[in-house]
């Protein structure tokens, strides 16, 4: 299939809008992406027509909705290549993907004086949650450092596992520099000592093929919305051998078997922790939206999306007052980079104006920026609807910027 | 001596001669610019409104039932914003500053800095400038 971008631009109702009464450039991608049209068809026929409580009712809608669920469970197993719908389990989004590992693995597993293993340049939701657990559990958190081209430091990476080391939690792709973290090696180093992996898919998920059965990850979080699937909904894969052996994280119906006031036994997998009314549409919606890339092709997308990176990478070194923050040889389609002279809100709120969606700030991971020695950036991220034609719009305003505050 | 409102007119009397937005924030940058620069001691964490995107430090002090006050910020519109504000209120009493409203910033075009979605720091340096007022007016004045 050859990817013509103008036509999968029209997929996007967000993109024909203006903004300030310009034509919208959204280089905001991974913040949350765009929706293309069959994912909010598909959540609204959902509310139109199928509206339901799933796994309870023995009416027909009741029944047509738990199917339609379960068949996306299905395709969303297939999807990232897990063995087993079991294995699947749907959140709110990575960031409750991350604290139901933490929340339960730590439950379970996690004594006092054991040791969590995160990286430096982790999102806030990958590093809070081990935080917490090791101060509950008078456990110990340790860091994999970053390199000045913000990679990690996997020498220092081996050092760190001892046997005391009970998991280690690293993002796939730094959503602050775009840097694609080793994770094939680092999870082959840590089961070699017997070490589960929980991997941050929330940037990872829309921009790299992934398959959790080849990955051998334990876990994998990610989020619907920035795979162009609504907020809300995201999903937790976890090897069934382990969530079996996981207490459930939060209770109530769904996630039981039966109960009594002496006790309660809890459902099998995937239920167990699918306490309360699941988000339906939001999970029909997702499974909308990986049909979507799919069909386009992850592959495609990839290398065009590669295409972006090098070509507004170029542009931005020709320009002598930028400084691109984050040089890892293997760099997803995001450039974080600060303007010498020029505060990252200063130009942010210019750029507005200019009609360019852009983020600034310590897009909540200060430990990184407290890495580098700064206390935000400028980040554009592109999705496979972006153009080099946008990347040309924005330079120009880049300089337009750079002339009104220097 | 120019009473409040007056000050605010003139503000906006500034401003109106700009047609383009990017004349209104050159002017602003400009503001911000030309800023009195705060003490480096000043630039305590005390003094410090932490917004999520810029840092904000703001003093006041209150003399013969005047307030003064004075701004910075490591960003040049939330500075900018900051000045436009401080020229204003700057040696007004206590009872002023808390009853005033501050639309004449609506008739810039700046309120959208001061939105709580912003975190550039100006929501909350409004509140702590009234803050100011409250504490001076309970310690200093008769209530």
């Amino acid at each position: 299939m050859t990817f013509d971008v103008n036509k999968i631009r029209k997929d996007f109702p967000a993109l024909e809008q203006k903004v300030y009464g310009k034509e919208l450039v959204y280089f905001d991608n991974a913040a949350t992406t765009l929706k293309p049209s069959v994912v909010i068809e598909r959540l609204s026929n959902f509310y139109k027509k199928e509206n339901s409580n799933v796994h309870r009712g023995v009416h027909f809608l009741s029944q047509e909705a738990t199917t339609a669920m379960e068949n996306a469970r299905q395709y969303i197993k297939e999807f990232i290549g897990a063995s087993s719908t079991s294995e699947i389990i749907f959140t709110k989004g990575t960031t409750e993907s991350i604290n139901l590992v933490a929340s339960s693995f730590g439950k379970k597993f996690i004594e006092k004086g054991d040791e969590i293993i995160v990286s430096e340049l982790e999102h806030h939701a990958n590093i809070i949650p081990w935080q917490l657990l090791c101060e509950e559990k008078e456990a110990i958190l340790k860091v994999i450092p970053v390199d000045d081209a913000g990679e990690l430091d996997m020498e220092a990476y081996k050092n760190l596992i001892t046997s005391r080391t009970k998991i280690v939690a690293v993002a796939h792709i730094s959503n602050a520099l775009g840097t694609i973290n080793p994770i094939v090696k680092i999870i082959e180093i840590a089961h070699h000592r017997n070490v589960p992996v929980l991997i941050d898919g929330a940037q990872g998920i829309s921009h790299k093929s992934v398959n959790v059965s080849i990955l051998d990850c334990d876990f994998y979080a990610f989020s619907g919305h920035k795979i162009f699937a609504p907020m809300g909904i995201g999903v937790l894969y976890g090897k069934e051998k382990l969530l079996n052996e996981m207490p459930p994280y939060q209770s109530g119906g769904e996630m039981i078997k039966e109960v009594s006031f002496e006790k309660t036994t809890f459902n099998e997998l995937p239920f167990k922790f699918e306490a309360g009314t699941p988000n339906v549409g939001g999970i029909l919606a997702l499974e909308s939206a990986l049909k979507y890339i799919k069909n386009i092709g992850i592959d495609v997308i990839e290398s065009y999306e590669h295409e972006l990176l090098t070509y507004a990478t170029a542009q931005l070194k020709n320009m002598p007052e930028i400084n691109i923050i984050g040089n890892a040889s293997n760099k997803s389609s995001l450039i974080s980079f600060v303007i010498k002279g020029v505060h990252h809100y200063d130009a942010g709120t210019i750029l507005d104006k200019l009609g360019i969606a852009v983020r600034t700030g310590h897009h909540c991971a200060q430990p990184i920026m407290t890495r580098f020695g700064i206390d935000g950036t400028l980040r554009i991220s592109f999705a496979f609807y972006n153009t080099k034609e946008e990347i040309n719009i924005f330079v120009d305003a880049l300089k337009t910027v750079i002339k009104m505050f220097l | 001596m120019m009473t409040i409102q007056e000050k605010a007119n003139e503000i906006v009397d500034e401003f109106s001669i700009f047609e383009d937005w990017m004349d209104k924030y050159n002017y602003l940058i400009d503001m911000g610019k030309e800023m009195e620069p705060m003490e480096e001691e000043s630039k305590t964490k005390q003094n410090l409104i932490s917004g999520c995107q810029s840092q904000l430090w703001l003093t006041a002090k209150y003399d013969k039932g005047k307030i003064y006050l004075k701004a910075d910020s490591d960003a040049i519109i939330t500075k900018g914003i900051a000045n436009v504000l401080i020229r204003v209120l700057n040696g007004e009493t206590p009872d002023i500053i808390l009853n005033y409203d501050l639309s004449f910033l609506d008739k810039i075009g700046l309120q959208e800095h001061l939105s709580p979605t912003r975190s550039n720091g100006l929501v909350s340096m409004i509140r702590q400038i009234k803050l100011y007022a409250v504490v001076f007016k309970s310690k200093y004045e008769q209530i």
